[in-house]
């Protein structure tokens, strides 16, 4: 049922060794390059046998319960930091960099007998919707070529959705991993803020950040979660809490109350998400799931604030690519210090990533700092409150379309960031709120995978996995919907 | 017409931890370039601060030792400028949320006598690298050694009155904090160092247009430093010219302020919230162990030592200059010898001795034997004097050193009256002079008899002994 528990399974009981899998990997990385998904960054058959050999040595010294993951191959989103692999975040201003240190969520991953199949690409730094503002070309949809695989995971969702591997990392600030899943119709789950260490993560939005996991299946994605989650002392903002315990494998929704946000449903939907979300209200009843319509009055502004709080931080934690400690510097040897600034900064980062660095910070500027970034926090309390208000009143989590449209052509919004914005919109507020949240394929329109949200209380991730995999029971994602 | 100087200072003071304040890396001085560095303090994509409790412990002493008011809940924020010793681009501190506010120190002024100084606020944060524009020719070299060393940024209210005044509050603000230990206060090394604010105005009148006084690195030089813009200032404004709000490089070898290319760049720090750091939350428990946790600071030292002991208040402020110099003072009282004459002795010839070497090398029950040797007549002050520094070195106890230089003084009546008839016989004229009412040639007659004697006679003696031949 699940990949990655059939691979690890058959690793540790000698079916397969982890070097056939990673031969395995390494062929289908081969073949997607060819294709021109342009999903894998860095990866190298001489690191893969490393990695096997370090995985046989380690499975015949552990005991199989010390490696959950033996021989899983995970892609990597290029914004974790990673030893032997470039960690690049796809800009041209760390191109080539390596990391002297691994993520801890990447440590823990290879501990329990995972190996980094391949670093992923991305929108630089995570700043996009489309996976079309990475440095190193965009990537491909798997099954659109002219098409996007949503963002800034991009590189993740494609390496998934196209059989390469079976799992991989993302990151998420404002939906980076929902969205993509729900375009690439993979199982994508952000977990509450502070549950993963973000420790390795080049940071974006730090108030916002969150490694989050793609699978095939939703089991899939939690067993890479249970192992990548809990307490790590060297994030401060870490949660102090057990990693996630496996959820409790249910058929049913008995029992469970699923608010529907009206402002989440808006009557401008695309066709194919509202039948596809139709389908699955539908379904969630007859699995004895009570329907429950809600409000979030706030959430029309959580694109507006989340394009605000972001930016603001991107631009203090941006700051210190300056070309003066790593990475690329510009300038030649004969420039002052603001001409090595302007070279290196202007010339390294992309379109995308001098937009946010320009708008944070703009919106810390004095005099303009309470109109902008003071007011979008108090509007991130309110979006806050309306969730927590919402789940007080009964409801066990939130049923929403992930995005508005199914994936959308390359090219159709980079000239336009407004409407690039837009496609966060329905999961910017879980963001904003720190709460957990997955998007589940619940079918195709016209061939295009549609998602469906689950949003839960924070650190109710167990919850929400259950949920999801009683959906997936009986929902066929690939079915075309009507 | 008078001129009124109104003076704040901010002062940074390194906590003495062994790591830095948000990483493990040592803080150690004098390392060479760019050894003690990792991944978080170099600002590595990835890495993330973590706060080093020790140093926040040690800025809460500090905060309790100002008489601050320590909040339960204190917020770092990011404060952003470019510049290459500055690895993310932004110095991670505390802003509109400091860790203490409205403490305040007592300070003795050359102008006021005692006064007290408001603290505005204490607040946490780490120290830039350093860049070293003389290493490397025609080019400017970075050492992130210091990048991340905890400090504590102490600013005053602007209520000092004079540079003699700011430098009194300097001195009273190092001593409060190497009693309360929480740093070395060693400008030499860095470990401390003060901006002054400075502005002039006619008494009664709003507060002038304030400079900023800069690159001072000792408290003589912050009194002359603020001498100079305050001359500057006031020969401006009595020129009928205005004070732009600058900042004064001050250059100790000619003695000078160089004005520092100003306005070009006019500092927006974009302060926020440090999204990577939680609120720093101090319970009451916490609170209540720092406060319990403070020694004995200076001023209750002060003031302890005048009751107790009966000093003047001289005298116990030069005492409490160092827990040292006013642990000996204790320990000679505690030894047997009286109050006033062992803070005399560790006044001059201890705090000496500790200023050279920065220990007391005579121990107490050494110096309270010497001093009893004095008062009972067997050496004379000025021998004491000479005996104390042998002690320095010579083991043996204060009686056996003056005897072995023959320093013990002769008070046997019989040696010091032939000594006397000596002196007076061979000076006749002097002697009449006494008798014609030159009463003070007593002085003399005793110096001549001191100088036969070798400087062994007892003078007490020596001066009764005179008095009666001369009648």
């Amino acid at each position: 049922m699940s990949a990655v528990r059939n691979i690890s399974t058959a690793v540790l009981s000698g079916r397969t060794t982890a070097r056939r899998v990673t031969e395995h990997t390494e062929h289908l990385l081969r073949r997607a390059d060819q294709r021109g998904l342009n999903a894998a960054l860095d990866w190298s058959p001489e690191y893969l046998s490393r990695e096997a050999t370090r995985i046989t040595r380690d499975a015949v010294r552990g005991s199989r319960d010390a490696m959950p993951l033996a021989g899983v191959p995970v892609a990597v989103k290029d914004n974790l930091a990673t030893l032997d692999l470039p960690t690049t975040c796809a800009s041209r201003i760390l191109d080539g960099y390596i990391s002297p240190f691994e993520a801890t969520a990447v440590t823990r991953l290879r501990a329990a007998g995972a190996f980094v199949a391949c670093k992923a690409n991305m929108d630089e730094f995570a700043m996009g919707s489309s996976t079309e503002w990475s440095a190193f070309g965009r990537v491909q949809h798997p099954d659109f070529p002219d098409r996007v695989p949503g963002g800034s995971s991009g590189g993740s969702a494609a390496l998934v959705a196209a059989g390469v591997t079976p799992v991989a990392l993302g990151s998420e600030t404002g939906g980076s991993v929902r969205q993509p899943a729900s375009f690439c119709g993979v199982v994508g789950v952000k977990p509450t803020y502070g549950r993963v260490s973000r420790y390795g993560l080049v940071a974006f939005g730090s108030s916002l950040d969150c490694i989050s996991v793609f699978g095939e299946k939703v089991d899939d994605a939690a067993r890479l979660l249970s192992i990548i989650s809990g307490h790590d002392p060297l994030d401060a903002t870490s949660a102090d809490l057990p990693p996630l315990a496996l959820p409790a494998p249910r058929t049913d929704l008995k029992g469970i109350t699923l608010g529907l946000p009206d402002e989440y449903f808006p009557a401008d939907l695309h066709p194919g998400v509202k039948a596809a979300l139709d389908q699955a209200i539908a379904q969630a009843k007859s699995l004895g799931a009570t329907i429950k319509r809600v409000s979030l009055p706030h959430a029309r502004y959580s694109v507006p604030t989340y394009y605000i709080v972001n930016p603001a931080e991107a631009a203090a934690n941006l700051a210190r690519f300056d070309g003066v400690r790593y990475g690329k510097r510009d300038g030649g040897s004969q420039v002052d210090l603001r001409g090595l600034y302007r070279a290196t900064r202007g010339t390294g980062f992309g379109p995308e990533v001098r937009r946010r660095i320009l708008i944070g910070t703009y919106v810390l500027s004095a005099g303009y700092a309470d109109q902008y970034y003071h007011q979008a926090m108090k509007m991130r309390t309110l979006i806050t409150r309306d969730f927590t208000d919402a789940f007080g009143g009964g409801v066990d989590l939130l049923l929403t379309p992930t995005t508005p449209t199914p994936a959308f052509k390359a090219g159709d919004k980079t000239d336009d960031p407004v409407a690039m914005y837009l496609a966060d919109i329905f999961v910017a507020g879980a963001s904003l709120a720190g709460l957990p949240a997955l998007s589940l394929p619940v079918g195709r329109s016209e061939g295009l995978p549609i998602g469906m949200q689950l949003i839960a209380p924070a650190f109710a991730e167990a919850k929400m996995l259950a949920a999801a995999a009683a959906f997936e029971g009986v929902l066929d994602p690939r079915r075309e919907v009507r | 017409m008078t001129w009124e100087t109104v003076i704040g200072l901010e002062v940074h003071v390194q906590l003495k931890t062994r790591s830095k304040m948000f990483c493990g890396c040592a803080t150690t001085f004098g390392d060479p370039p760019n050894t003690n560095v990792c991944p978080v303090c170099l600002a590595l994509p990835g890495a993330l601060p973590v706060p080093n409790a020790e140093a926040i412990r040690l800025a809460g002493l500090a905060a309790y030792a100002l008489e601050c008011t320590v909040h339960e809940r204190s917020v770092f924020a990011r404060k952003h400028y470019f510049y290459p010793d500055l690895p993310k681009g932004y110095q991670i501190s505390q802003y509109d949320q400091p860790l203490a506010t409205g403490g305040t120190v007592e300070i003795e002024s050359p102008e006021r006598g005692t006064i007290r100084i408001g603290v505005t606020r204490l607040h946490v944060e780490e120290d830039s690298g350093k860049s070293v524009h003389d290493r490397v020719p025609g080019k400017t070299a970075v050492d992130l050694n210091r990048a991340g060393v905890p400090l504590a940024e102490i600013v005053s209210e602007p209520d000092l009155r004079s540079p003699a005044e700011a430098r009194a509050y300097l001195t009273a603000i190092k001593g409060i904090l190497l009693a309360a230990g929480v740093s070395d206060c060693s400008m030499e090394e860095g470990s401390l160092r003060v901006d002054g604010n400075i502005s002039v105005r006619r008494p009664g009148a709003p507060l002038g247009t304030k400079t900023e006084v800069k690159n001072v690195n000792s408290f003589s030089y912050i009194e002359k430093a603020l001498e100079i813009e305050r001359g500057r200032q006031i020969a401006l404004l009595e020129g009928g010219g205005k004070v732009e709000q600058v900042t004064q490089l001050y250059d100790a070898s000619s003695n000078t302020l160089r004005t520092m290319r100003s306005k070009e760049d006019s500092k927006d720090y974009r302060y926020f919230p440090d999204p990577d750091l939680p609120a720093l939350v101090l319970d009451r428990a916490w609170l209540a162990a720092r406060r319990d946790e403070l020694p004995e600071l200076p001023a209750q030292k002060r003031s302890r030592l005048m009751t107790r002991y009966g000093l003047p208040a001289y005298d116990a402020g030069v005492l409490i200059t160092d827990a040292t110099v006013a642990d000996h003072f204790e320990a000679v009282v505690a030894a047997g010898a009286d109050p006033k004459l062992a803070a005399n002795w560790v006044m001059t010839e201890a705090i000496a001795v500790w200023n050279e070497t920065g220990v007391v090398e005579v121990s107490a029950p050494r110096l309270a034997a010497l001093i009893a040797l004095v008062r009972e007549g067997t050496v004379s002050h000025q021998s004491a004097r000479k005996v104390y520094t042998l002690l320095r070195t010579d083991p043996a106890d204060p009686k056996a050193v003056a005897e072995r230089l023959g320093l013990v003084q002769v008070g046997d009546s019989d040696q010091l009256g032939k000594w006397v008839d000596e002196v007076l016989a061979a000076f006749p004229a002097e002697v009449a002079r006494y008798k014609g009412g030159e009463q003070k040639l007593i002085g003399f007659f005793t110096g001549q008899v001191m100088k036969r004697s070798g400087g062994k006679a007892d003078p007490k003696g020596v001066g009764g002994m005179l008095q009666g031949k001369l009648k």
